[in-house]
């Protein structure tokens, strides 16, 4: 519901959200500009001074003003001729044009009413509402994101987009909630919707019918400083009834022409005050540097506009179409989805089209639309739930966890739990986990236990299959692609070969770079650039499945670097470590912008086992700025299975590496990373104390160990990877 | 160029129940191009000792920027009902109003005078920027104004 009311309104309202930020912010110079420029009155000026020096210099002077700005402005006529001009207070004498700056003239009207009058008028206070609907519901999901108001600035993972759209949001908000409410203040004033027009007093009927009072001898104008000064009318030159019109930041009064008496008075009304206030907290005027502060916050809507759409198209394009859905009460299978973006929708359209062609009929629907009294011919529940943020219901299973919680008796058809998610957010498919502790609490029959994939990894998926079709007793091959990427051709130009001995086969692979289109350099699509960490992904030959494997390379080393261990029957795998120089390989490149070490120059203290060396040893090959890294390393047997046991003693010369540790599993004693990283407690807690930052790279059972010991070792330090994973501080990369 | 025809159907004394004893006046104005956003003019008429007799016309259709016409909203205290039914838009820079009234015979030659109040946003405030007296002769001649008003006439 809060997606839809952030989503609709961004996208119809996007040109007009957009010509208003950017005029907007063009205006918010302006008042800083004049308040520059304006030669300011000195602070014990009064106004009978200022207008005694004035009148000297144009004896036909007729209205002072002042704005907000400082800036004083004297109109007048000599000889019949209107003069204005922009005034310096210290001399009573003319500066500047007092003419309006066309410029901004242009802008304010575009900003406004895009020069289309009242309509136009109406179609900006049309955006700034959508400006106002969007930043409130954009905080909402900012905060549903984050895990509550109180996370506001936690750290954020995902897509770069998505990233950097809550980035500017979640600063910018302050400043587009004030400028859209401000906004439709102002366009509410403008069409007398609001009590706040002026009330000046009653113009007295009775004058003196002299003239030619001194100016110092006007009431109060003596006293009364020149900032709080806003309008000084004269009479007309030979009308004995007419009278000086004084404004001040407090009212307005007359002031007699003959004896200098106060005739009238009347104050601000409280609407007026805070009409006032709301103008210039809008236009900046009277408040430069707000102004300067909410222009540029106003520049981050263009941003947002952009990442925004680029968040859409990616839902959409994720989302597919599915094709001969059954309805809910003739499905054998009911398939529910629980999807925040739209990209679990796409793996529900593969499982369903492969259940329909193995001759089932399958129903998919949102897990919010659970509703098992429908399901009347239904043999199983599949639920495919991703999650959102830190472990909340994703939006198209709102309510489900309530409606399951509320039932007494749960259906007996059996139910599969398929999370998805990224490793890399600390609460890793929580919402999945939620759901298959509430199934299980109710006493729900399990078809198959929780299974997870990870950031929609085509492998994970294709393994979960392959065990449901086997529950099913019948034959289920998933190959689902979530976005086919445009895919390059990678020639070998060299191999290293390590673990023969150890019954491990592993191949350092070195591709060369492939050519890159001006367009992919220009926009960095592909792999125009990449960095350690990075993935690719490799189409095997006979399987439309991609293998994704860690990059050990960066674009600036000039090569593309996997290691590869050879797996029993694995295809890719197979294929890849049979490759000579000068074979080649399709593959695409697939970012991983969670499992980088960041510009910092904090410490770095890097676990990796077997092939889970290789992105790290990327880092430390990238690392000529040298940030101590300290590199842990569990392998089988050094003689075997020392990836880059040649490299790493030159980047440990180099500085690009402080301090190697290795573990080594296949002697009489085995030590394995977890037992390095105890003997070495004291060290690794004091380097995290103090801001170190800890990247795990390697198995699933490897990195639960590491986390298991890290926990022990942190304990006595009040620390946890949990709370460090929250921080950004604690990453994995895990296969 | 703006044409309107209208028919004051108020209670002032600027018309009379009967057309036979009424005349289509034509009052043109002509702005210059002063460089603002549209102006705001207020045309009334005042008799012979300068009280306020009634309004002609009101260019320009917020009420809250009034006030900015100072004579006019001086004598009418910012009462909209003088103006309501003869409102129409605010004038842009070099534009012409014209508008064409059934104005009383009384009017003429008796010492009325038709005044223009003007106002531009940003810019300064014009009372009086015109003041015509209203007879026969002097119909078809064009006065300028003050400051925004490049030339103003009335045609019988």
């Amino acid at each position: 519901m809060i997606r839809a009311l952030h989503r609709w309104p961004g996208l119809l309202a996007l040109v007009l959200v957009t010509i208003l930020s950017l005029s907007g912010a063009a205006l918010s110079v302006f008042p800083a500009a004049e308040r520059l420029a304006a030669p300011q009155a000195e602070t014990e000026l009064t106004v009978a001074t200022l207008a005694d020096r004035i009148q000297l210099v144009y004896p036909g002077v007729e209205q002072i003003r002042r704005s907000p700005s400082g800036q004083i402005t004297a109109y007048w006529f000599d000889q019949g001729t209107p003069g204005a001009a922009v005034i310096d207070p210290a001399t009573g004498e003319g500066v500047a044009s007092a003419d309006p700056n066309q410029v901004e003239r242009w802008i304010t009207n575009l900003h406004r009413s895009l020069f289309l009058g009242d309509g136009g008028r109406i179609a900006m206070a049309a955006g700034a509402a959508a400006m106002l609907v969007l930043s409130l519901s954009g905080a909402a999901l900012v905060a549903r994101r984050t895990g509550g108001w109180r996370h506001w600035f936690a750290p954020l993972r995902g897509p770069l987009a998505g990233r950097l759209h809550v980035e500017i949001a979640r600063i910018a908000v302050v400043g587009l909630l004030l400028s859209s409410t401000t906004a439709l203040w102002m366009t509410a004033s403008t069409f007398d919707l609001l009590p706040d027009g002026g009330a000046p007093p009653a113009f007295p009927a009775e004058v003196s019918n002299e003239t030619g009072v001194a100016l110092d001898r006007l009431a109060g104008l003596s006293e009364i400083p020149v900032a709080d000064l806003r309008e000084l009318s004269f009479p007309y030159p030979g009308d004995t009834t007419d009278v000086f019109t004084l404004k001040t930041d407090r009212g307005t009064g007359y002031l007699d022409q003959g004896d200098g008496v106060l005739l009238a008075w009347a104050d601000l009304t409280g609407w007026e005050r805070v009409s006032e206030t709301i103008y210039m907290l809008h236009t900046g005027q009277g408040a430069a540097v707000l102004g300067l502060v909410l222009g540029l916050m106003a520049l981050g809507v263009p941003a947002m506009g952009a990442t925004g759409v680029l968040i859409w198209l990616a839902g959409r394009r994720a989302r597919p179409r599915i094709r001969g859905n059954q309805p809910a009460g003739r499905a054998g299978t009911i398939l529910l989805v629980g999807s925040e973006g739209g990209s679990t929708w796409g793996f529900a359209a593969t499982l369903h089209a492969a259940l329909t062609q193995a001759g089932q009929s399958v129903h998919v629907g949102p897990m919010s639309g659970f509703a098992p009294e429908r399901y009347t011919r239904a043999e199983r529940i599949i639920l495919l739930a991703a999650t959102y943020g830190d472990g909340a219901a994703p939006a198209s299973a709102k309510g489900f966890l309530d409606r399951l919680n509320a039932f007494d008796r749960v259906p007996d058809m059996p139910i599969a739990v398929l999370g998805f998610g990224d490793r890399s957010f600390p609460a890793f498919c929580a919402f999945a986990k939620d759901v298959a502790a509430a199934a299980q609490a109710k006493g729900w029959p399990e078809l198959l236990p929780l299974e997870t994939v990870d950031r929609q990894s085509p492998q994970d998926f294709a393994r979960w299959g392959r065990a449901l079709g086997d529950a099913l007793r019948i034959d289920l091959e998933l190959s689902h692609q979530p976005v086919l990427p445009k895919t390059e051709t990678l020639t070998l130009v060299s191999r290293r070969d390590y673990g023969a001995e150890v019954q491990a086969p592993t191949a350092i692979l070195r591709f060369a770079l492939p050519r890159v289109t001006l367009w992919q350099r220009l926009v960095g699509a592909g792999f125009a650039r990449f960095e350690a960490g990075d993935l690719i992904g490799v189409l095997p030959e006979g399987s439309a499945v991609p293998r994704l494997y860690s990059l050990a390379s960066a674009r600036c080393d000039g090569f593309i670097e996997i290691v590869v261990k050879k797996h029993p029957g694995g295809l890719c795998s197979g294929q890849l470590t049979a490759l000579e120089p000068g074979d080649t390989v399709t593959a695409f490149l697939r970012r991983n912008p969670g499992f980088r070490p960041g510009p910092s120059r904090a410490p770095l203290i890097l676990i990796g086992a077997g092939t889970g060396i290789g992105p790290l040893a990327g880092f430390v090959r990238g690392n000529t700025r040298r940030r101590p890294i300290h590199l842990f390393f569990g392998m089988r047997h050094p003689k075997s299975d020392f990836f880059y046991g040649e490299e790493l003693p030159a980047w440990q010369d180099e500085e690009r590496l402080v301090r190697l540790v290795t573990a080594v599993s296949r002697v009489e004693h085995p030590h394995y990373v977890q037992d390095a990283l105890r003997d070495d407690a004291a060290q690794v807690t004091r380097l995290i104390r103090d801001g170190a930052r800890v990247m795990v790279c390697g198995g699933r059972e490897m990195a639960a160990g590491v986390a298991d010991t890290l926990a022990e070792i942190l304990a006595p330090a009040g620390l946890t990877p949990a709370v460090l994973k929250a921080e950004g501080r604690y990453v994995e990369d895990v296969y | 160029m703006k044409s309107l025809l209208a028919t004051l159907a108020l209670t002032t004394a600027l018309t009379l129940p009967s057309l036979a004893m009424a005349r289509p006046v034509t009052l043109t104005t002509t702005l210059n191009n002063y460089g603002g956003d549209g102006a705001y003019l207020a045309l009334y008429v005042t008799d012979t000792s300068g009280a306020y007799v009634g309004s002609l016309w009101m260019a320009g259709g917020k009420s809250k920027y009034y006030e900015h016409l100072t004579d006019w909203y001086r004598a009418t205290g910012g009462d909209t009902a003088q103006v309501n039914g003869i409102t129409g838009a605010s004038i842009g820079a070099g534009r012409t109003l014209e508008i064409t009234l059934n104005l009383a015979d009384a009017l003429f030659d008796a010492g009325y005078t038709l005044h223009i109040d003007a106002a531009v946003e940003d810019m300064r405030d014009s009372p009086n920027e015109v003041a015509v007296p209203l007879t026969t002769t002097g119909a078809g001649t064009s006065v300028p104004g003050r400051r925004y008003v490049a030339s103003f006439a009335y045609d019988m």
